[in-house]
């Protein structure tokens, strides 16, 4: 995004976060935006609307309880 | 720093979500047991009505886990493993923003946790309430997965664009009145995105079946009452049921609001948890310099003994 100066130490949010690179950085914040994602797809989502692996329905049992007490549809 | 920033959320999530699951057991778990028993319940007197009136059965669902398993280690991973998600993207949200504003580390991490709260939980709820066992028709799942998902998202996108709006109206409005202005323009836009989503009750699918047994034309599917609405008198059991008599009550009231209810409160828990947690974690990891020597406290209380 736009470059806006590191804080310095004093400054009331702290010392910087960054010490990775920017690509490393942004490789780190994809991935775990999307590993992130993926644990919400299949507790909430998988084998019901859409299936990645098939319909056995096994993820779906396993997880059933936490999928309608977490506020997914659910049969 | 990044990686340390990251695993830290995601610490906070598995405490989150430890929480989470032992309120879900305590909470949770005797009204999914009650609603099972009533869809169970249901199913069977619709199928024995349906074979008395000369009308095909419909089979049950799969049971490949027993309930002794879905209530503890299946209801465990799914809240403490959505838990550990939503503690690593809030942890994402505060790497991307911390620096930009002058906050300290805690207080971004409770507002980052507040954001996550409503835009992926609370606002879609207010349309699309969580739901216990036996409410939902297996027919409607596409339509209502896709609904939830894009409410989800338009949530999140509205609400993103709110705060961005109260940031760039601060300078000319003063705080106050930036925040009075994105608020109601957010409710407005809320406002507009919660009627034109459909109630359940009218989608297609539904509207199609609502001339059959038990499934009456209704707002939302919640099981309404199963009527003889087959103009002659049925035997069941023993039992005979006249035309237009009950036969299976509708679904409880009261498991029903006390299941959103505590549904509500099982979030309320984990992101409070999570913001308490990642906050701390995040006030001691970038907030050490802004405080005074430790030297100094340490010598406070024994000049006040």
């Amino acid at each position: 995004m736009t470059a806006i100066p590191a804080p310095s130490s004093t400054s009331v949010a702290g010392v910087s976060t960054h010490t990775l690179s920017q690509g490393k950085r942004v490789a780190l914040l994809t991935l775990t935006v999307f590993l992130a994602l993926a644990i919400y797809y299949f507790v909430g989502v998988d084998e019901g609307m859409t299936s990645v692996f098939g319909k056995t329905m096994v993820i779906h049992e396993w997880v059933h309880d936490s999928r309608h007490f977490l506020g997914f549809p659910c049969h | 720093m990044e990686i340390r920033v990251i695993g830290r959320g995601a610490l906070a999530g598995l405490i989150a979500g430890v929480l989470g699951f032992v309120f879900a057991r305590i909470f949770a778990e005797p009204l999914v047991d009650k609603a099972i028993d009533y869809e169970s319940g249901r199913g069977e007197i619709l199928n024995a009505l349906r074979q008395a009136a000369g009308l095909p059965t419909e089979a049950e669902g799969p049971e490949i886990f027993s309930r002794s398993i879905q209530s503890t280690i299946g209801i465990a991973t799914g809240i403490i493993g959505i838990s550990v998600a939503f503690g690593a993207l809030v942890a994402v949200g505060f790497l991307l923003l911390h620096g930009r504003l002058s906050v300290r580390p805690r207080v971004l991490a409770w507002c980052v946790a507040a954001f996550g709260f409503l835009g992926i939980f609370l606002l879609p709820f207010m349309k699309y309430p969580a739901n216990p066992p036996a409410i939902g028709h297996d027919f409607t799942i596409g339509a209502r997965g896709r609904l939830y998902l894009t409410l989800v998202a338009l949530s999140l996108i509205l609400l993103g664009a709110a705060v961005l709006a109260a940031y760039r109206l601060a300078p000319r409005f003063g705080g106050v009145g930036a925040v009075v202005i994105a608020g109601v323009g957010f409710l407005v836009l809320f406002g507009i995105v919660l009627a034109v989503f459909p109630s359940l009750g009218n989608l297609h699918a539904n509207v199609a079946v609502a001339h059959e047994l038990g499934f009456p034309r209704a707002a939302t599917e919640t099981p309404q009452p199963i009527v003889n609405t087959l103009g002659k008198t049925l035997t069941v059991d023993g039992h005979t049921y006249t035309a237009g008599q009950i036969v299976y009550p509708g679904f409880d009231a009261d498991v029903l609001w006390k299941f959103r209810w505590y549904s509500l409160l099982n979030q309320v828990l984990i992101w409070t948890t999570i913001a308490l947690v990642f906050g701390t974690l995040m006030e001691r990891l970038l907030g050490r310099q802004a405080s005074a020597p430790a030297g100094a406290e340490a010598r406070e209380p024994a000049v006040v003994a």
